[in-house]
């Protein structure tokens, strides 16, 4: 268990990196810190092996204030792994997963034994890699035997500053399944330290949120999905906020009315298929089914909107091939302009019984749809944060 | 005195019929070399860490290297020989001044240059500062040292030939004594070992320089 209470760094300059940070980490969990960069996440995981000391506070290690122990000492007994992975190039990868045994004077048979056994775990074949040098790996690969290297003298806890996130998105999400894997079979305390939510919320038994060097929610990834503590855990679990107004102090002040001030730039699909006016039918139905839709707009080379065609009269029409889709396309019944209230589309798709709904600028160019799936899409992403505010109203009344 | 016609033939049967005085000429012409540059290492590879260690000391350090290289090196040895005296340990000692320039100050560049988070996983994996400086800031800076030490020997190399003037061996009593004579044999046979041993010792170091780059080291050594 490592204890941080009333933690404080202050650094020489004045920058204040930690303020009052109290922290239980449990034994045999992985904890991951998280937060925008400069938060303080990284310099928090650096006091736990003493790379940095705090200004006030102690910090205490199953019990044991660390400022107890020699540093060096301390950090053999803690795993390390950063994310530029830091395997030393001139050292065979064998050697680079054997040095903190080598340095707590393990005999060199133990050495070996284990450089095998912690090759094999990380899945690596020990006789293809053990002599090979670091620039000979992949960055997954040397990642791999970063992990190792920190588990080599089988350390309590391990440190791992933000170990994944410079590999490539499938490597990374490998490596992060095979930790999970690996933290079933090890039980070891570990800090890891991410910018990347998916991440944590993948890996992690407990996520400490942090920001400007405070520590703003932690708890388990499923408690902070579902209770965000503020606005700003919110966006950083990637909840949409249902208001339209991205200052936040703006919408605060407004929250009552957040809902009735969503939008239509919001909701609409910017991409809605259209088609040039001189397409001929044919091309017009290819369109469609590429699109997987049942009408077209019609729009200029400076997409002005000049109408919609829908599938029936393309093929009531497509007899004769010298038409194209100006000659069968109808004039737009209804659109609505951008930064139209979001009630107000609905409202009149209602009224008129629309499938969909063009959004056209001041010049007449279409900039967006507003259609029955793009109103469903966003209300499964606002819906969340509703519910959270519907039942916190109810809480306030009663 | 008239100069003569000579042929490269006449050089050979000199420098035949000289050999083993040619020979003694040219060992102690790489003793003082090897003295002069190893003393700089010893002295200056301490200092190249000291300096990475202390950003004011560093200035005064390399400033005083840079003045000491500056001195044309027929006024240091002089000066030097009137506190010394004559002889080889007067050469040696100059050479130590001339060789510290490049190798202080490439140490201390080529450890401020090793990837900070090498120093960062050394530290964090619990490696003392000896052990960081010794298993990985050192030879990860190699490349740099063996370059610092490659100016200095050639510069030796050629600085030593002068070394007669204050009561010096070596190749350059062939040399001078060639002059002397006016005899264009003698100063060949000085000159060209002189020159053979600047042209090896820069081949043989350059080569070590890019064999001890670790930076991408591979396990099927290249020889390129």
């Amino acid at each position: 268990m490592i204890e941080f209470q009333q933690v404080n760094k202050k650094y020489d300059d004045g920058f204040q990196a930690l303020t009052d940070i109290n922290l239980t980490i449990k034994k045999g969990e992985l904890t991951a810190f998280i937060g925008p960069s400069g938060c303080g996440k990284s310099t928090t995981m650096k006091h736990i092996n003493r790379l940095i000391s705090p200004t006030s506070g102690r910090i205490f290690i199953d019990g044991k204030d660390i400022s107890e122990y020699h540093p060096v000492e301390l950090r053999r007994n803690i795993g390390y792994v950063i994310q530029n992975v830091g395997l030393f190039p001139h050292m065979t990868i064998a050697k680079n997963i054997a040095i903190v045994p080598q340095m707590k004077n393990w005999d060199k048979a133990k050495i070996d034994a284990r450089v095998t056994e912690l090759l094999k775990l990380v899945n690596l074949d020990p006789d293809t890699y053990r002599d090979r040098y670091p620039s000979e790996l992949s960055g997954g690969q040397q990642q791999r035997v970063g992990v190792a290297r920190a588990l080599a003298a089988d350390p309590d806890i391990i440190l791992m500053d933000e170990p994944f996130s410079a590999l490539d998105p499938i490597t990374r999400e490998q490596l992060q399944e095979e930790l999970v894997r690996l933290q079933e079979d090890v039980h070891k305390t570990i800090v890891f330290v991410t910018h990347d939510m998916d991440e944590a919320i993948k890996i992690a038994d407990t996520i400490v949120l942090m920001k400007d060097g405070q520590i703003v929610q932690s708890g388990s990834p499923e408690a902070i999905l579902r209770r965000p503590a503020n606005d700003f855990v919110r966006s950083f679990i990637g909840q949409k906020r249902i208001h339209t107004n991205d200052k936040d102090t703006n919408a605060i002040e407004n929250e009552d009315d957040s809902l009735s001030m969503t939008t239509v730039d919001e909701v609409m699909v910017t991409q809605p298929a259209t088609t040039s006016p001189n397409r001929g039918l044919a091309e017009a139905i290819k369109i469609m089914e590429a699109r997987k839709v049942d009408s077209l707009f019609v729009v200029d080379k400076n997409r002005t909107l000049l109408g919609i065609v829908s599938i029936y009269r393309v093929l009531n029409s497509y007899g004769d091939e010298s038409l194209t889709v100006k000659d069968v396309m109808k004039p737009i019944g209804y659109q609505v302009e951008p930064g139209t209230p979001l009630p107000i589309a609905v409202e009149q798709m209602t009224n008129h019984r629309l499938t969909n709904l063009a959004v056209v600028d001041d010049n007449g160019r279409l900039v967006g749809l507003i259609t029955r799936g793009s109103i469903v899409k966003h209300l499964n992403e606002v819906y969340p944060a509703m519910i959270e505010r519907f039942a916190w109203s109810l809480g306030e009344e009663a | 005195m008239d100069s003569y016609q000579w042929s490269l033939a006449d050089l050979f049967s000199y420098m035949s019929r000289n050999s083993d005085l040619l020979w003694e000429h040219f060992l102690s012409h790489l003793y003082m070399v090897v003295s002069g540059v190893g003393l700089a290492i010893v002295l200056g590879i301490p200092l190249g860490v000291l300096c990475t260690r202390h950003e004011k000391l560093a200035k005064v350090i390399l400033g005083i290297t840079s003045i000491l290289q500056v001195i044309p090196s027929l006024a240091l040895l002089v000066l030097l020989m009137l506190v010394l005296g004559l002889g080889s340990k007067t050469v040696i000692v100059g050479l130590l001044f001339y060789s510290l320039n490049p190798i202080v100050r490439n140490t201390y560049i080529g450890l401020k240059q090793v990837d900070a988070s090498y120093i960062e996983a050394g530290r964090g994996i619990g490696m003392s500062p000896f052990q960081l400086l010794v298993k990985v800031r050192f030879p990860l800076s190699l490349p740099y040292i063996i370059s610092g030490l490659r100016i200095a020997a050639v510069i030796a190399i050629g600085v030593v030939t002068i070394a007669p003037l204050v009561g010096g061996e070596g190749l350059g009593r062939e040399i001078y004594a060639g002059i002397n004579n006016q005899n264009p044999l003698r100063i060949y046979a000085g000159a060209i070992p002189a020159a053979l041993i600047a042209i090896v010792a820069d081949l043989v170091l350059g080569y070590f320089q890019r064999k001890l780059n670790f930076a991408d080291r591979k396990s099927s050594p290249s020889t390129s």
